[in-house]
């Protein structure tokens, strides 16, 4: 199963490169990492999603909050979250494609942001599912160029991940 | 306020962090702090031959006293030659603190003359590691690397000093912190009571019940609780090639150690126990041999200070994250508390099928009277030599797994050895760091022909220290685990395991100004073992003793299979 884990991490040099080693030498694969700092400049807000049956996850927690950069850990995907990508594709867009594509994109709720005559660069957020059902929807066939920032993911409702 | 220069708050922070010792190798990055180190007297500093050997001293001194080990070592080659004794700590959660010089802060990513990146290299064999950012963080960070590597899980820590942090003419308020507080680290303080009550109420209710324990207990300065509680509960107790010691290798209830080279009886019991209590100990696969077939009848009970060992490879009914003796400590008030003991009918007749196993006596070898000594034998002699109370050290192979088998450990931190990395050439330096810390005791390092070699320079060091360790070469001729394997599994094709040009070791030893003695008579051993601890107390004896190289370990689990399937000897398998 897919988890999203969200980390609180000393915004320190070196941090980062923990985390990464650790999924790196123990064999645990990333599929999106985003990190940026917070309001707060000590800290850094670091999320990533993952996949692995329970055992595997509960051992990647562990495995991340033995590290000594880690304030707090939440594996997101244990409870109701939001969670969104934001991705900037740039599409082939010519003569009836044109009003085609800006329908779907209209559809998605997406905005084109950058117009040349034979290209449309269009910006979309939205959970992992929506962006790829609208790379579907385009036609992989006229995509030139895709950006995607990685999963950032919050909890629903009261719950926040703070010290 | 005090004024000091980068390179003397170093020194100073590790004074005031109660170092006794510094085993190291000066280099260009490190020139300022040695100035600092030369300065004062209150930190003595031990110069190696070799930077791993620095780090084996350092493990060495850390295991036997508790306390974290401190090593010292110039940028570049100086750092990396450590990362094996890092590794070996890090493997064994010792508690180390590593110095790494570094070049000038300015130059750092220029690929600089000596420069490797330190933090990177040691990334995945530390428990945490700094780099200095500013001369005046020195006491603080120090402070912080003491504290991080022995709470908790005890491991090392890397601290990387670029030469501009320790320049002499820039002067800095020196401030220690009494206390390091980290808001990101801490480490457990105890059990959660319930978890420990479920625990308790299993073990009372055991008809087969076999206490298991680690590594984890000695670290934990732990034994004496370990013993009370196995003594009070009269359950039979077994201990990992990491715990020897933690419970009496002569105590009744001792079963001996388990695993992969553990007896026949400890295996077996494992193998049928209804409830485990596993202390400090981590399901390692030297232990377990295959996991889906681990003892499939018993409820595990698992005391860990590391969270992420529970649960890792063996799935346990109760897990209990907390220091393992204020856990022990409280299931004993919990005992003193029950209304109910241990089912005493079910324990003795246990302890009779325990005892049935012990007749069966994994743990045979034959001398062959006209023909040449075996290394079981020769560690019997040592036992008896020493009157089991000295320090052992080891290397890796077979000679490592005879003195576990036949070194009876009654006391704890008195076998020394790289039992998860499994590191040829830790046992010497390992033991010079515990012969300087304990001079009036015995220390002997139990090495082959094939690991001494590894760190061997270690001689020049012992006597310019007047280091006067034993060393016990149970010379056979042969990377004798090695060869084992492949007599076992490859129809006994010896690729490379054989040592065609070994050094004469007693030129050698007297080459360094020590004393060698050989021993290829079996009449000879007894008076060699006397002449090492009595008429050259005082001298660095390397015994060289020919040992039978065609002899196995045994018992040796049958690999993938359960704890009970062994061989017992060349033709005999459960
Ligand atoms: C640094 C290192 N290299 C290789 C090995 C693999 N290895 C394990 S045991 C062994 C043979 C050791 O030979 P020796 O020291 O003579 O001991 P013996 O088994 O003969 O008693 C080897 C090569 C190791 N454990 N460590
Ligand atoms: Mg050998």
């Amino acid at each position: 199963m897919r988890h999203i884990i969200s980390i609180l991490m000393e915004n320190e040099p070196g941090a980062l490169s923990r985390v990464v080693g650790l999924f790196a030498q123990r064999g645990y694969n990333i599929e999106t990492l985003t990190v940026a700092p917070t309001e707060d400049e000590t800290l850094s807000r670091l999320t990533m999603t993952t996949t692995g049956d329970d055992r595997k996850i509960e051992q990647i927690t562990k495995q991340l909050n033995k590290l000594i950069e880690v304030v707090k850990l939440v594996d997101l995907s244990e409870g109701a979250h939001i969670e969104r990508e934001l991705m900037l594709i740039k599409v082939k867009a010519v003569g009836a494609q044109r009003a085609e594509i800006k329908r779907t994109v209209d559809i998605f709720r997406g905005q084109i942001v950058d117009v040349t005559s034979s290209v449309y660069t269009i910006q979309l957020t939205g959970a992992t599912d929506k962006i790829e059902a609208f790379i579907d929807a385009i036609g992989e066939g006229c995509v030139l160029e895709t950006v995607r920032s990685g999963v950032s993911g919050i909890a629903r409702g009261e719950k926040v991940l703070s010290l | 306020m005090e004024l000091l220069s980068g390179g003397e708050m170093l020194v100073r922070a590790l004074q005031d962090s109660g170092v006794e010792y510094i085993y190291g190798y000066p280099g260009g990055s490190l020139l300022h702090v040695y100035d600092a180190v030369y300065k004062q007297s209150a930190v003595k500093h031990v110069l190696v031959r070799h930077e791993q050997a620095a780090a084996h001293m350092a493990d060495g001194y850390a295991r036997a006293t508790g306390k974290p080990g401190v090593v010292m070592v110039t940028s570049g080659p100086g750092a990396t030659n450590t990362i094996t004794g890092i590794a070996t700590a890090f493997t064994d959660s010792i508690p180390m603190v590593v110095i790494s010089g570094q070049v000038m802060s300015h130059l750092v990513g220029d690929d600089a003359f000596q420069e490797t990146d330190m933090l990177g290299v040691s990334r995945p064999i530390v428990k945490h590691s700094f780099a200095v950012k500013h001369p005046e963080e020195i006491p603080e960070l120090v402070a912080k690397a003491f504290y991080i590597a022995s709470t908790g899980r005890p491991g090392p820590v890397v601290i990387d000093v670029p030469k501009d942090m320790t320049m002499p003419n820039e002067r800095f308020e020196y401030k220690f912190p009494k206390k390091v507080k980290l808001r990101s680290y801490t480490p457990p303080q105890r059990g959660h009571s319930g978890q420990i009550k479920k625990a308790v109420d299993l073990l009372l209710g055991a008809k087969r019940p076999v206490i298991y324990s680690g590594g984890g207990v000695i670290i934990d300065g732990s034994s004496d609780k370990l013993r009370a509680l196995v003594d009070r509960l009269n359950f039979p107790c077994t201990n990992t090639l990491m715990g020897l010691g933690a419970y009496p290798g002569t105590g009744e209830r001792f079963l001996g150690m388990l695993g992969m080279h553990g007896t026949y009886e400890a295996n077996m019991a494992m193998h049928h126990a209804d409830v485990i209590l596993c202390i400090g100990a981590r399901f390692d696969d030297r232990v377990t041999n295959a996991t889906d077939k681990f003892c499939p009848d018993a409820k595990l009970i698992h005391v860990d200070v590391d969270p992420s060992s529970i649960s890792k490879t063996i799935v346990v009914d109760v897990p209990i994250v907390g220091p393992v003796g204020s856990v022990v400590d409280e299931m004993m008030s919990l005992l003193d508390e029950a209304d109910t003991t241990p089912d005493e009918a079910a324990i003795d007749s246990w302890w009779k099928q325990i005892n049935e196993w012990r007749q069966r006596h994994g743990m045979r070898y034959q001398i062959n009277e006209n023909g040449k000594m075996k290394p079981q034998e020769v560690v019997e002699a040592l036992w008896q030599a020493t009157k089991g109370d000295a320090y052992v050290t080891s290397d890796v192979g077979q000679h490592q797994m005879f003195a576990a088998q036949y070194y009876k450990f009654d006391k704890p931190n008195r076998w020394i050895n790289s039992g998860g990395l499994g590191t040829m050439g830790f046992g010497f330096p390992a033991a010079m760091g515990i012969k300087m810390s304990f001079p009036d005791d015995m220390v002997v390092c139990v090495t082959g022909e094939g690991s001494i070699q590894m760190n061997i320079q270690e001689l020049s060091t012992c006597l310019q220290y007047g280091i006067p360790v034993k060393i016990l070469c149970l010379n056979n001729g042969s990377l004798g685990m090695v060869r084992q394997w492949q007599d076992m599994n490859y129809e006994g094709r010896h690729s490379h395991s054989y040592m065609e040009s070994l050094p004469d070791f007693i030129k050698l030893v007297e080459a360094y100004g020590h004393v060698g003695i050989q021993v290829t008579e079996r009449a000879n051993l007894q008076q060699a073992l006397d002449d090492a601890f009595v008429k050259y107390k005082n001298r660095l004896v390397f015994l060289d003793v020919a040992v039978d190289e065609e002899e196995h370990v045994y018992p040796m689990q049958v690999p993938m299979g359960s704890m009970r399937d062994m061989w017992l000897s060349k033709t005999e398998r459960t």
